[in-house]
This record gives structure tokens, C-alpha cells and sequence, in this order.
């Protein structure tokens, strides 16, 4: 197949490089880096999840969603950089482990789905389309792609070729 | 029963075999723990800032504790499931790496911080319920708490790095 040749050849590029090799050989700098993904991760991951179950009319009911959503969508943004730049880190390190796993596009495709999500609810937390049953399954389906998105992570260490 | 026989029972039970043997099982267990812990830690973190006086100060403390802490023991009982099935599974081994060890003494030292502070600290809760700026026995527990807990996720994740699961 061209792609997984294409991509083959970038994971031989990338770990060939000297900022791959300092992350392979300073042995604490994967699980450093790690670390640092899993608590901005928790960080994300419970804001999307109070949100939503505040759309779910689950927790903090006492409160408008517009309050809830003004609390905790500013602790989702700047955290997805930071985010985005320990996990391409990781991937500098150990090209193979992501970019020949599918568990890792798999990961990718649904942090897409969530962002569009998270986005969709920045722009529209004060309409009640919220309050109405398809504002409440977009919710329930939040939920699950974040939960996708975590299984997947933890998946990619178990699914790596060679 | 000794502490050690209930290890090697623990060890020897049906669930703890199928835990080791079979290769999906261990790693959905993990990716369990490791959501519920993130939801554990995330939550806490957004209780914590308030009672720094650093986020939500609008609100009062008590509604952001009611609000946000039946998501974090929810959670916690999940991580502490999932975890233990963990455990079971590998238990001589998690006992002797000293990661184990240190997470299982962090997350009791932030029990006692959290009981003190819900049974000692917030006595007088109502004088500064709603102070946007708590006394600083609060904010000292709430940035402990912050600091703790992210010592549990380091050490979580450098038991993966300095065992080998056989």
C-alpha cells in the first residue's frame, strides 16, 4: 500500500532525526512526557464531561449551562496545545508506535468529532437548543467519544507493530 | 490469614488467572482506570481551584463541592475497581515496585487532607462559603490536594515504565 510505504519512510525519517534521538535515550522523557499528556487529559476530559452532564441536566442543575459552559470551555482550549505538542513529542520518539497503528488514526478521527462538538457548544451554549432532546443526545455522544478517545490512547500501546 | 497468604490468595483466584492469561482483559481493565482516574483528578482539580479562590469565585464553595463531587467518587470507585482488579492480577509484583507503593501512600495522604478538611477545616464553612478568597487553611488544603494528586498520576504512570508485567 502507497500510504503505509509513505508513512513507513516518515517513521524511519522522523526517528532518524536528533531531536527523536535525545527522546529515545534520556530515559525519562517518555514517561515525563506521558505524565504530562494524562493530567492535561484529565484536565479536558472532566470539563467536557461536566458540561455535558450539566446538558444532561445530571449535575448542577442550580446553574445555567451558559455558567457551566463559561467555567469550564476555557479550560479546554488552551490545554488541547498542549495536548497536541506532548503527544507529537511522543510521536517523534516512537514514530512507528502511532503512525502504523490504526488504534492511533482511530484516536485522531474521534478528537476531531469532539472538538467539532466542542466547538458547536462555544458557539451556541446560551440557545436552547440544549434543553431540547437532540441537544441532549449530542451530549450522550460527547461523552462517548471522549470516552473512545481515552480507550484508544491507552490502546495504542497495546496494538504497535514490530 | 496473614498479609501474605491473602496476597497469594488474591493472586490465585479465578479472575486474577484470566486477568493474566487473557490479552484483551488487562488492557480494557487499564483504559477503565485510566478514564475514571482522569475524570477523579480533572474533577478534583476544578474543586480544588475554587477552594484556592482561582476559579469559579462567583460561586459559592458548598454548590461547586455539591456540583462537581458526585462525578469525582463516582469516578473514584471505578479507579479504585478497576485498580484493584489491577492489582490482583500482578499483586506480589505491584508490591515490590516502589511506584506501587508511593501512589497507594499519596492517594492515603490525600484522604486524610480530605477528611480533615471536610471534618476539621469546614466547620466554619459558612463564614467563607461564598468569600471568593477562602482562609488559608482552605487554600493550603485545596493546593495540597492539586499537588498530590499529581504525584498519584506520575507515579501511575512510571509503574508502566519500571515493571514487567510477565
Amino acid at each position: 500500500m502507497m500510504a503505509h510505504g509513505a508513512l513507513l519512510e516518515l517513521s524511519k525519517w522522523l526517528s532518524a532525526t536528533s531531536l527523536s534521538r535525545e527522546i529515545q535515550t534520556i530515559g525519562w522523557v517518555i514517561p515525563t512526557l506521558q505524565t504530562i499528556h494524562i493530567l492535561c487529559v484529565a484536565v479536558l476530559f472532566s470539563s467536557a464531561i461536566l458540561i455535558d452532564l450539566r446538558v444532561l441536566r445530571v449535575l448542577q442543575r442550580d446553574v445555567s449551562l451558559a455558567e457551566v459552559a463559561r467555567r469550564f470551555l476555557p479550560a479546554i482550549w488552551p490545554v488541547l496545545p498542549v495536548l497536541l505538542v506532548s503527544g507529537s513529542l511522543l510521536i517523534i520518539g516512537e514514530p512507528r508506535r502511532a503512525l502504523l497503528n490504526t488504534t492511533f488514526y482511530l484516536k485522531m478521527t474521534l478528537l476531531l468529532v469532539a472538538i467539532a462538538l466542542t466547538a458547536c457548544l462555544q458557539w451556541s451554549f446560551a440557545s436552547t437548543f440544549w434543553e431540547k432532546r437532540a441537544g441532549k443526545s449530542v451530549a450522550v455522544l460527547s461523552i462517548l467519544v471522549w470516552c473512545g478517545i481515552l480507550f484508544a490512547g491507552r490502546w495504542i500501546a497495546y496494538t504497535e507493530i514490530g | 490469614m496473614g498479609f501474605q497468604e491473602l496476597i497469594v490468595f488474591l493472586e490465585g483466584t479465578g479472575i486474577a488467572d484470566s486477568i493474566r492469561e487473557n490479552d484483551n482483559l488487562f488492557p480494557l481493565i487499564e483504559s477503565m482506570h485510566v478514564l475514571a482516574i482522569s475524570l477523579v483528578v480533572g474533577s478534583i482539580f476544578a474543586v480544588d481551584l475554587r477552594l484556592l479562590g482561582l476559579a469559579w469565585i462567583a460561586r459559592p464553595v458548598s454548590r461547586v463541592t455539591h456540583g462537581i463531587l458526585p462525578l469525582t467518587w463516582a469516578a473514584f470507585v471505578v479507579a479504585v475497581g478497576s485498580g484493584g482488579l489491577l492489582f490482583i492480577s500482578n499483586a506480589t509484583k505491584y508490591l515490590a515496585n516502589d511506584y506501587f507503593v508511593a501512589k497507594m501512600i499519596l492517594i492515603a495522604i490525600a484522604g486524610v487532607n480530605m477528611l480533615g478538611f471536610h471534618f476539621i477545616g469546614a466547620r466554619d464553612q459558612s463564614a467563607w462559603d461564598n468569600s471568593a478568597r477562602p482562609p488559608f487553611k482552605v487554600r493550603f488544603a485545596g493546593g495540597l490536594s492539586i499537588l498530590l494528586w499529581i504525584s498519584v498520576v506520575i507515579c501511575g504512570r512510571w509503574i508502566g515504565f519500571t515493571m514487567k508485567l510477565g
